[in-house]
């Protein structure tokens, strides 16, 4: 069975986007909404690696050949400056949490083909924040495209 | 006469539920001016708060010499506060008038002439819109221009340029309330009425001193509190404000944790069964989703978070869960603080689970601060698109298209309108090259005044339109003087959707315009075309613009095409909509429980309140809404800046009922600049105590912005919140600015920045000589030891009151039929 695989991939999934959330908080602090959401975020991501941590512990440990480095997603490297700084870390934290996104839903997939109901509550709990950290990222990244991409120079 | 200044509010006239407020003309004439030397009055309303006070104008010689307030008019029944009555003429009437354009010279504003000053305008505005396009340029207006101005604006800025960054400081002020009505009810537009007081068992003030802010409403409800049958009171704020000395329940709450009560209050209602189940089924969505988030918020669990008492909790929830008809009022307690649109909403979500909207006595009033903000947001001058338009909906934007001939694509709907902050943020990083100010003063009332200092001493091209010179004026390019109130014809739009007209009574000074012959005169000279090669904008008189405005509203929600200036003169004021279908206007919305909320309709998607994510039109679609109102709720979040160590206290900035905005008008009446002359901060008795801080100290009061240092009023506030005014500014002198320490940060939803919640850090600097300049006879009462002299207005604020000359009118005979 894979799901531990996939279990562990969405935490530390969690973990990466937090410290993305992060960064782009602590990179962009001239950007009040931009850096007080992110930072509301991150702790919402948290909250979500918190969660998964005592399923990941009852579907047991998975071995590093099981999980291999590659299907790791990366989070950001360090945070770009000016308004089109801002759209380009934006659009790397929209690929992260959308990786997440789906990961979710592939998850509760496997939870209800297993019918883990306590692994189904998590879910519940979780995924459509992270739908709506998508959703936040995209309104901000529309917001924010036109002046970054006409007017700025 | 009645001394106004001491007695705010004047001589009660008690009435019992059900009957009609009662008659009270509020007069007062200049010094020397007695009633037969009046040459004339002038029809008009008042515009110093959004309550919309209908007056008329003593004119004599061609000047203004005094008001009186309109018997006839639904909205005051001839009453005035102090701020209509000594303010809103000898406002106009300060020696130090601008009277000709400035322009910079050498580094120095000189005084010039409107050709050289409008020259420069269009001659960088032509230059900027050829090399860098539409989005360099950026309008912040007002909450106190008229109805046609914010129409001309709104269409120099959405047909003509092209621009999505214009807003008005009504962002500051009124923004959540518009926010807080998309989200629940599809569409800004005020549910309730004035009217409700006089049906209600209960009212419910939330965030709202409204004995400050709205005078002359307050004394409605006084005069309800002292009739036979007096309304059940809860006042929701941390302050010890006239509301709550009149409460029958007061939450002084921490500033900002409005929303853990929200839910706690929306839980008990479901949890002791106080709901409407079958209304709640028919005309709304969303039941099960706040069933799950207000679950963990027992009374107890509020009473931790907000430091509040559970009983008391308990006790409001039966108010509201219990009296036959409720009504609630909101203002900047929530609107200015953390998590202001989910609060806001909280509130509709109590009436709309009682079923309580649309029915006398049962009302919302989502309050707005500014006399005209109302029609900055229905003209979209804050950047909304004009007559509730949703910018996402591409019919929408296709009829605005059609009505003023022009592309679609011209029309900014790309992209969200661009809020105020984002407005001078992108002028702080130099995209937005020319700023142009109108009717407000950015360099007082936005938070962290530093920031904006340097962003407005930038490189940015920088017009300011103004009745004087301000804060803002000293860091224009262009100054440009503006006619005001009683020197211009126009319409305005109060709170509860009542439409005044405002005639003309006297010349502006020297060669002071209208901001609307201003607005019109730049789009001559920008020579502004529609797709046809026409003239995109031919009117030359405030009536022409209130046509096309009328046409522009036909068929929406705020629909005035039945309003015309002639109804308007003579009367009583109008509340929209007011059309074929209601002939007298309209006195509540949504009697039938059918909200705008429709698809089509809809002024919005909808938003994620913790976040601000816009809902997906195919997403909004899916729900299928029918005209059901939304029920939304979101968890309580801790404010982002919590008192510690280094600055232990809450601080909150709030105003004063002597004075309006930064003053521009009220500190010209000597009567109110008397009564608050000078800024303070309020501390508890309890903290005062414990740093060792009497009334009249010095006291230096820090954030992690800036300082202010003033004199300490002891007051009856909650313990741990320091309160200042925000009326003063640096040109009163250094450090009194309540804004040097307000953070940049401002609501997901509704953008409205957040003036209520900071932390800071307070410190005795010396011995005062005198009591604090605080008045004493509203919310910044002294409560400690020390004996203050109380505020009053001596012989020069005595103003005749007549009580009960003429039955009282009432709003839309025919569609209230009681
Ligand atoms: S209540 Fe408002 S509108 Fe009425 S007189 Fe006072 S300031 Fe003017």
């Amino acid at each position: 069975m894979k799901l531990p695989v996939y279990l562990g991939l969405l935490r530390e999934a969690e973990r990466t986007l937090a410290g993305s959330f992060r960064q782009v908080a602590e990179g962009h602090g001239d950007e009040p909404d931009v850096h007080f959401l992110c930072r509301t975020l991150a702790a919402q991501c948290d909250a979500h690696h918190e969660a998964l941590t005592p399923v990941v512990e009852r579907y047991g440990e998975t071995t590093p050949d099981d999980e291999p480095e590659r299907l790791h997603a990366d989070g950001l490297s360090e945070t770009r400056t000016g308004p089109v700084g801002l759209l380009r870390d934006l659009q790397d934290v929209y690929l992260l949490a959308t990786f997440v996104e789906i990961t979710w839903t592939v998850v509760r997939q496997a939870a209800q083909a297993l019918r883990d109901h306590d692994l189904l509550d998590v879910i519940g709990r979780c995924d459509s924040e992270t739908s709506t950290q998508v959703q936040w990222l995209r309104t901000r990244m529309k917001q924010a495209a036109p002046q970054a991409l006409v007017a700025a120079s | 006469m009645v001394d106004r200044v001491a007695e705010v509010w004047g001589t009660r006239t008690p009435f019992a539920r059900g009957r009609r407020w009662p008659v009270r003309v509020d007069q007062l004439l200049a010094e020397g001016v007695a009633e037969d030397d009046v040459d004339r009055w002038v029809q008009s309303a008042c515009v110093l708060c959004s309550n919309g006070c209908g007056c008329d104008i003593a004119v004599r010689d061609g000047r203004m010499v005094g008001v009186r307030g309109r018997a006839v008019d639904t909205v005051n029944h001839g009453r005035l506060g102090p701020k209509g009555l000594f303010g809103s003429w000898q406002g106009m009437a300060g020696r130090d008038r601008l009277t000709r354009p400035l322009v910079r010279e050498g580094g120095e504003l000189v005084e010039s002439d409107w050709d050289t000053a409008m020259g420069r305008v269009v001659e960088r505005s032509r230059a900027l819109l050829a090399e860098h396009g539409p989005l360099s340029h950026g309008f912040y207006t007002s909450g106190q221009l008229f109805l046609e101005e914010y129409y001309a604006l709104g269409v120099i800025g959405k047909a003509g340029i092209g621009t999505p960054h214009m807003d008005g400081n009504t962002r500051l002020c009124t923004a959540t309330a518009a926010a807080a009505m998309k989200e629940s009810f599809g569409s800004d537009g005020q549910p309730g009425s004035y009217v409700d007081i006089d049906e209600c068992d209960a009212i419910v003030l939330y965030g709202h001193n409204m004995p400050e802010t709205q005078t002359v409403l307050w004394a409605r409800v006084l005069d309800r509190i002292a009739g036979p049958d007096r309304p059940r009171v809860v006042c929701v704020d941390p302050r010890a404000t006239e509301v709550a000395r009149h409460a029958d329940v007061h939450l002084a709450v921490r500033n900002g944790t409005n929303q853990a009560l929200m839910n706690g209050l929306a839980r008990e209602l479901l949890h002791r069964g106080w709901v409407d189940d079958a209304y709640v089924a028919a005309h709304t969505l969303g039941l099960d989703e706040l069933r799950e988030v207000v679950e963990p918020w027992t009374p107890e669990a509020v009473a931790e978070v907000c430091g509040v008492d559970a009983g008391d909790v308990r006790r409001a929830a039966e108010i509201i869960g219990t009296s036959e008809r409720v009504l609630s009022t909101v203002l900047q307690g929530f609107y200015q603080s953390h998590q202001a649109t989910a609060a806001s909403c909280g509130v509709n979500n109590l009436h709309l689970l009682r079923g309580m909207i649309g029915r006398p006595g049962c009302g919302v009033l989502q309050m707005n601060g500014q006399p005209t903000a109302q029609n900055t947001r229905e003209c979209g001058a804050d950047g909304d698109l004009p007559g509730f338009r949703n910018w996402e909906n591409p019919d929408h934007v296709d009829e605005l298209a059609r009505l003023w001939n022009v592309d679609p694509l011209v029309i900014p709907h790309w992209a969200p309108p661009t809020h105020a902050m984002q407005i001078f943020r992108y002028v702080e990083q130099g995209s937005i090259k020319l700023l142009w100010v109108s009717a407000t003063n950015p360099a007082v009332s936005t938070p962290d005044l530093a920031r904006m200092r340097r962003i407005l001493g930038g490189d940015v091209f920088l017009v300011v339109q103004d009745l004087y010179e301000t804060e803002t004026t000293r860091y224009a390019d262009v100054v440009l003087p503006a006619a005001g109130w009683g020197e211009k014809t126009g319409t305005f739009t109060n709170v509860n959707r009542t439409v005044h007209l405002s005639d003309q009574a006297v010349d502006p000074p020297g060669d002071a315009r209208s901001d609307l012959d201003i607005f019109l005169d730049y789009a001559r000279r920008m020579d502004f075309r529609d797709r046809d090669g026409a003239p995109l904008i031919r009117w030359t008189s405030p009536e022409e613009v209130f046509r096309a405005w009328q046409e522009c509203s036909r068929g929406r929600l705020c629909d005035y095409t039945g309003i015309s200036y002639d109804r308007l003169r003579g009367g009583s004021g109008i509340p929209w909509p007011c059309n074929d279908e209601h002939p007298d206007g309209t006195v509540r919305l949504y009697a039938d429980g059918v909200f705008p909320t429709d698809p089509d309709r809809c002024e919005s998607y909808g938003h994620d309140l913790l976040t601000g994510a816009t809902v997906d039109p195919a997403a909004y679609r899916a729900l299928a809404p029918a005209g059901r109102a939304f029920l939304k709720a979101v968890p309580y979040l801790p404010p982002h800046e919590e008192p510690d160590a280094d600055h232990p206290f809450r601080y909150s900035t709030g105003r004063t009922v002597y004075h309006f905005h930064t003053r521009t008008k009220t500190r010209r009446a000597r009567q109110l600049d008397r009564a608050a002359p000078d800024a303070w901060v309020e501390l508890s008795v309890a903290d005062a105590d414990r740093l060792g801080i009497a009334e009249g100290d010095i006291v230096r009061v820090t954030s992690r912005r800036g300082e202010i240092v003033v004199p300490a009023r002891v007051a009856g506030g909650r313990d741990g919140v320091v309160f200042a005014p925000f009326h003063y500014g640096d040109s009163d002198g250094d450090g009194r600015a309540a804004n040097e320490l307000t953070m940049t940060e401002w609501d997901p939803v509704s953008k409205q920045p957040v003036f209520k919640v900071a932390a800071v850090r307070v410190e005795r600097v010396r011995a005062g000589d005198r009591p604090s300049p605080a008045p004493t006879t509203t919310a910044s009462r002294p409560a400690g030891p020390a004996r203050v002299p109380g505020t009053v207005g001596g012989p020069d604020a005595e103003v005749a009151e007549d009580v009960a000359p003429v039955d009282p009118p009432a709003v839309a005979t025919r569609e209230e039929g009681s």
